[in-house]
């Protein structure tokens, strides 16, 4: 674990601009808005014939996962290429940090390829924050999943897909099921949610899957799906690791299935318009029925199409962030030489 | 403080006119016109309208291809382009309201060329301000405007056109 501050102290420049984008927690409703509505731009360019634009032409993106990942890693890459940005990407956990090399080692390596931005997934809560502060000035950090600390990415797409089909969220009931203990996802999705306005935010899970003093992030706890699911507009399902099986937080598979999968049975205690949302991979039967994944009500693959336009809106809007520090530094430096 | 409103159907008649003479001159036919957002789509549906032409518009949103994003950030509500057909092979005519330094004009012909090849573009402007940063000039021009220092002019629409030029509050 990496000791952490006030992540807008460095996530923000001193206008206020995105310069990295590590969390969504502490940053305020206007500026989440904005990455959703510069996301929401992108969503309709990449259903043009071109789906390529050269804001990061000629700088150089490198995805740095410390942590295996297919879906989140290959959306990046994706959302960089589509930006015209020349991405490298690195698989570390397979490489040099096997070799003993360090964290600061490796950084220090990128930044002499010149790289402009670090997409960063890494199993240590805050080791984006730790590298943000570490890195040359004018690299954006973003981060692509810490720990059980935050995947601030993922809970954006999560909110442009709602308010694609709701809108609003003042009036909206939401409830996350599942993992919420070690759900980086989860966290990031109740800042997000509470930032922006939402009614109601509810967590639904067994004891040994719930964090103590989870109810100070402003949520309503349920350790009973019928209860907790009632009259709610999203439901936000989780991922469920098998290593949490083995290390004996839950009984078994069947046995969370039967109380906390997501079934038509269950679903119909919620809002008959209410949606269902995944993060992805889905482990069908365990988390969520197959009827239900690929129900109407699904928009599971809507999240992944706005994965690659959310993740187009952050990198654009750091870089800009950096740039225009950058230039505050040298008219600073400027008129102090005067 | 607004210090002067000018109507632009005498300069839309006038571009009108010029395009046909140029279009003839050049021998085009069926050109397709694309406006710029926003006050070039208001000022190409004009002159679509009064050159008769047969093939759909195009609109383009250049926020995505800016030479100054870096600097100035993205705007969050950027629309999408719409090119109704293909461009390639075809002749475009470009239609801003004012032209300025050229960056818009240099952003509009990189992204046409994203979608295609034309065989031909020709740039219309409302007002052309001759303040060029860049060796791009209109083949058609409405006016021809020369502002004191602090002048801005806008072009408000859709119906009906005006060109506004206010004095920049110190």
């Amino acid at each position: 674990m990496f000791e952490q501050q006030d992540p807008n102290q460095i996530q923000l420049n001193s206008e206020g601009q995105l310069k990295h984008f590590l969390t969504t927690e502490g940053l305020s409703r206007e500026l989440l808005s904005e990455i959703l509505d510069t996301a929401d731009s992108f969503v309709d360019m990449s259903a043009q014939q071109v789906k390529k634009v050269p804001l990061l032409r000629g700088k150089t993106v490198v995805n740095l996962f410390f942590e295996a990942s297919t879906r989140t890693a290959s959306t990046f890459e994706l959302a960089a290429k589509r930006l015209s940005a020349d991405v490298l990407n690195l698989n570390i956990s397979t490489s040099s940090t096997a070799k003993g090399e360090t964290l600061r080692d490796t950084l220090m390596t990128m930044e002499a390829m010149h790289s402009d931005m670090f997409v960063v997934r890494h199993s240590d809560s805050g080791a984006q924050h730790y590298i943000a502060e570490n890195v040359t000035p004018n690299v954006a950090v973003i981060n692509a999943g810490d720990g059980r600390h935050a995947h601030p990415t993922q809970a954006m797409l999560d909110m442009l897909t709602i308010r694609q089909h709701k809108g609003d969220f003042s009036p909206l009931k939401v409830a996350i099921v599942g993992d919420i203990l070690h759900s980086r996802v989860a966290r990031s999705q109740i800042h997000a949610l509470r930032t922006l306005g939402a009614a109601e935010v509810r967590v639904i899970a067994p004891h040994t899957l719930l964090p103590r003093h989870i109810e100070a992030l402003g949520v309503q706890v349920y350790t009973d799906m019928n209860q907790g699911l009632k009259d709610v507009d999203v439901v936000m399902m989780l991922r469920l690791q098998r290593e949490r099986m083995l290390s004996a937080l839950l009984p078994s598979e069947a046995e969370f299935y039967k109380l906390y999968g997501l079934s038509e049975d269950k679903l119909k205690h919620a809002h008959p318009d209410a949606i269902v949302m995944h993060p992805g991979p889905i482990n069908r039967g365990v988390e969520i029925e197959s009827a239900v994944a690929d129900g109407p009500r699904s928009l599971i693959l809507n999240q992944v199409t706005n994965g690659i336009a959310v993740r187009m809106a952050v990198m654009s809007m750091s870089m800009s962030g950096q740039t225009t520090e950058a230039q505050r530094r040298a008219e600073q430096q400027a008129s102090s030489a005067e | 403080m607004v210090s002067g409103v000018i109507k632009v159907d005498a300069l839309l008649e006038k571009m009108t006119l010029e395009l046909q003479n140029y279009l003839k001159a050049k021998q085009i036919d069926n050109p397709m016109i694309i406006g710029i957002r926003t006050g070039g789509v208001w000022v190409a549906e004009a002159l679509q309208k009064s050159l008769e032409l047969d093939s759909p518009m195009g609109v383009l949103d250049i926020a995505f291809y800016r030479d100054d994003f870096t600097r100035m950030g993205l705007h969050p509500k950027v629309q999408p382009s719409i090119l109704p057909t293909a461009t390639e092979g075809r002749h475009i005519i470009l239609v801003d309201d004012v032209l300025m330094s050229g960056r818009t004009v240099r952003a509009a012909m990189n992204e046409i060329f994203d979608y295609g090849r034309p065989a031909s573009i020709t740039l219309a402007t409302l007002i052309d301000l001759n303040r060029r940063e860049l060796p791009v000039q209109a083949d058609v021009i409405g006016e021809v405007m020369l502002l004191d220092a602090g002048e801005r002019v806008k072009l408000t629409g859709p119906q009906p056109l005006s060109i506004e030029i206010s004095k920049r509050a110190d």
